[in-house]
């Protein structure tokens, strides 16, 4: 039996109302974890402004394992934790913790890259007036890097997003999981082209407001 | 009595690792700066004259030496003393080094609220600031929108805010066409008078010494190869290397075959712009051969050096000595 158009409408908001929640929430906390790591990647370099290699090289390395297990692994992996945070491993809910633990270093790393194009002649300047590691952070480096950063938090919402979708395999639920469901295990292919196509329109919207709030915010644009 | 130097760098050696190979960026340097003046620092690229200025507030550590600004030993300083002294310091750069998403204004409050003032009370002094260096109309302009010129005056204003002692220009003209450079040495020459901050200004252009320094340094291949009044350096240097720098763009003379000595002419501003050498032909019925000129004429005065090819006549030639010895000009023999 197929299903009305209504029916996959509904299907279709519950979906992506999921998706969203999955999305924005884990983005958001990924980035609370992702944005000091980063942070501290960049100052300890040993071009950075208060180089430390030990620090360096161990935050390096867990963020690279990390980094390097693929998602769908992971999210089987993590399960003890999710069921530990969250109380269960289906869900939206409990897709949250897989997705910002494999978002959080990607983050980490977007971050360290948009913060290492920031003029070293500015930092020297900061310097020479007297900053502080913590004054040069805050007031130099994350305001210099505003628009890179926000290109790179456009680029890892979408990342996410993705991600999100593939948990579906595991009863994560959203959009990728109904795709899976009705499509991939009933044969509905009517249902999964609709989830795809709102994925799609959603990391178009994304993508495209990020690129715009960025350069909107970038004063190096006459 | 004693000078009063508000610089003094003593027996100052900087050296660069890296891969185990080791450079030596400055060696044996020792200067004294005087409060108040206009001190210049001329080499060419690579010569360490950036890394010298950097050891004067330690954004470069020296590997041996002593730097003192004020009375104060920086080498001496823990890191939060030396953030603390370096507020007594500011510091200009070629490429201004402005924060691209902070407006003019905002640029010259960043001093200020890096040591606590209250947002208010730094934005009025900025606007002080701003006014100073002729700016007043650009406030809330992003440095994308202005010009090099003036850029630089933010970045003159900015390192202004703390009300530094010493400001450290490091080739701040470099970047900027010769109109700006003008404009931007005027208002350091004004700021000096009128605040009596000490200017130590490092660069590669003679005319930048010249205009606005009392005295100079010059530095080559990590060496002070000789320092006093600009005019003195200027105008007799001793050392070759000295010579090399000064008289870089007279080089080619090698080329030039005859037989007469070769007389360099240095035209310090001494004399007026009074026909000398035309003088001097007419009056000893002498015909010498120009050879290579550089001489420009500020407020009526001769400025640069010459080089002329002497006739082969021994007397003669004491006569033209002597002429030229009447009229002040100093001058020296080419090899």
């Amino acid at each position: 039996m197929s299903l009305t158009f209504q029916q996959i409408m509904k299907l279709m908001l519950s979906g992506l109302l999921e998706t969203l929640y999955m999305t924005i929430i884990s983005t958001a906390a990924a980035y609370i974890i992702g944005l000091p790591v980063g942070v501290l990647l960049t100052v300890t370099d040993k071009d950075g402004i208060k180089p430390n290699k030990t620090l360096n090289t161990s935050i390096g390395f867990v963020v690279n394992v990390l980094r390097s297990v693929p998602f769908i692994i992971l999210l089987v992996a993590v399960m003890p934790i999710t069921r530990a945070i969250v109380g269960t491993t289906i869900g939206s809910s409990a897709t949250v913790v897989p997705l910002v633990i494999a978002a959080a270093p990607y983050i980490a790393r977007m971050v360290e890259s948009s913060i290492k194009e920031v003029d070293r002649g500015v930092i020297e300047a900061s310097h020479s007036m007297g900053a502080t590691t913590l004054q040069i952070v805050l007031k130099v480096l994350i305001p210099e890097a505003k628009p890179s950063l926000l290109l790179g938090a456009a680029i890892s919402i979408t990342t996410i997003l993705s991600y999100s979708a593939m948990a579906g395999f595991v009863g994560g639920g959203g959009l990728g999981d109904i795709a899976i469901r009705y499509g991939y295990n009933l044969g509905k292919t009517d249902v999964m082209l609709v989830m795809v196509v709102v994925l799609v329109a959603i990391v178009q919207l994304f993508q495209a407001f990020g690129g715009w709030f960025s350069r909107k915010n970038d004063r190096r644009i006459r | 009595m004693k000078e009063d130097y508000i610089i003094e760098i003593h027996d100052l050696n900087k050296t660069f690792t890296s891969e185990g190979k080791s450079i030596q960026v400055l060696d044996n340097i020792n200067i004294s700066i005087r409060r108040g003046e206009i001190f210049g620092i001329i080499g060419l690229s690579g010569a360490g004259k950036s890394t010298l200025v950097r050891c004067m507030n330690l954004l470069e550590r020296p590997t041996a030496g002593k730097v003192y600004v004020d009375g104060q030993e920086m080498t001496a300083l823990t890191e939060k003393e030396l953030r603390t002294a370096r507020q007594s310091i500011g510091m200009i750069f070629q490429n201004f080094n402005l924060l691209m998403q902070r407006t003019a204004l905002d640029n010259v409050c960043f001093p200020l609220e890096l040591v606590g003032m209250k947002k208010k009370q730094a934005r009025e002094k900025a606007r002080e600031l701003l006014a100073t260096v002729g700016l007043s109309d650009k406030e809330d302009e992003y440095p994308a929108r202005l010009s090099g010129g003036q850029k630089q005056r933010v970045a003159i204003a900015r390192a202004l805010a703390t009300n530094p002692k010493v400001l450290l220009c490091d080739e701040i003209t470099s970047a900027l066409d010769p109109t700006t450079t003008q404009s931007i040495l005027e208002l350091l020459k004004d700021l000096n008078q009128k605040l009596g901050v000490t200017v130590i200004v490092i660069t590669h252009q003679m005319k930048v010494i010249e205009q606005i320094c009392s005295r100079v340094a010059i530095i080559d291949s990590s060496h002070i190869e000789e320092i006093g009044t600009v005019d003195e350096v200027f105008r007799r240097p001793k050392t070759a290397a000295a010579k090399r720098l000064l008289y870089s763009r007279g080089e080619h003379i090698d080329k030039f075959t005859g037989r007469g000595k070769l007389l360099r002419l240095v035209f310090d501003g001494s004399s007026t712009d009074r026909p000398i050498i035309a003088e001097m032909i007419l009056k000893f019925g002498v015909i010498v051969n120009i050879a290579y000129a550089d001489t420009k004429n500020i407020d009526g005065r001769m400025y640069g050096h010459m080089i002329l090819q002497l006739p082969e006549d021994e007397g003669l030639v004491e006569q033209i000595l002597g002429y030229l010895d009447d009229e002040g000009i100093s001058y020296s023999e080419e090899g």
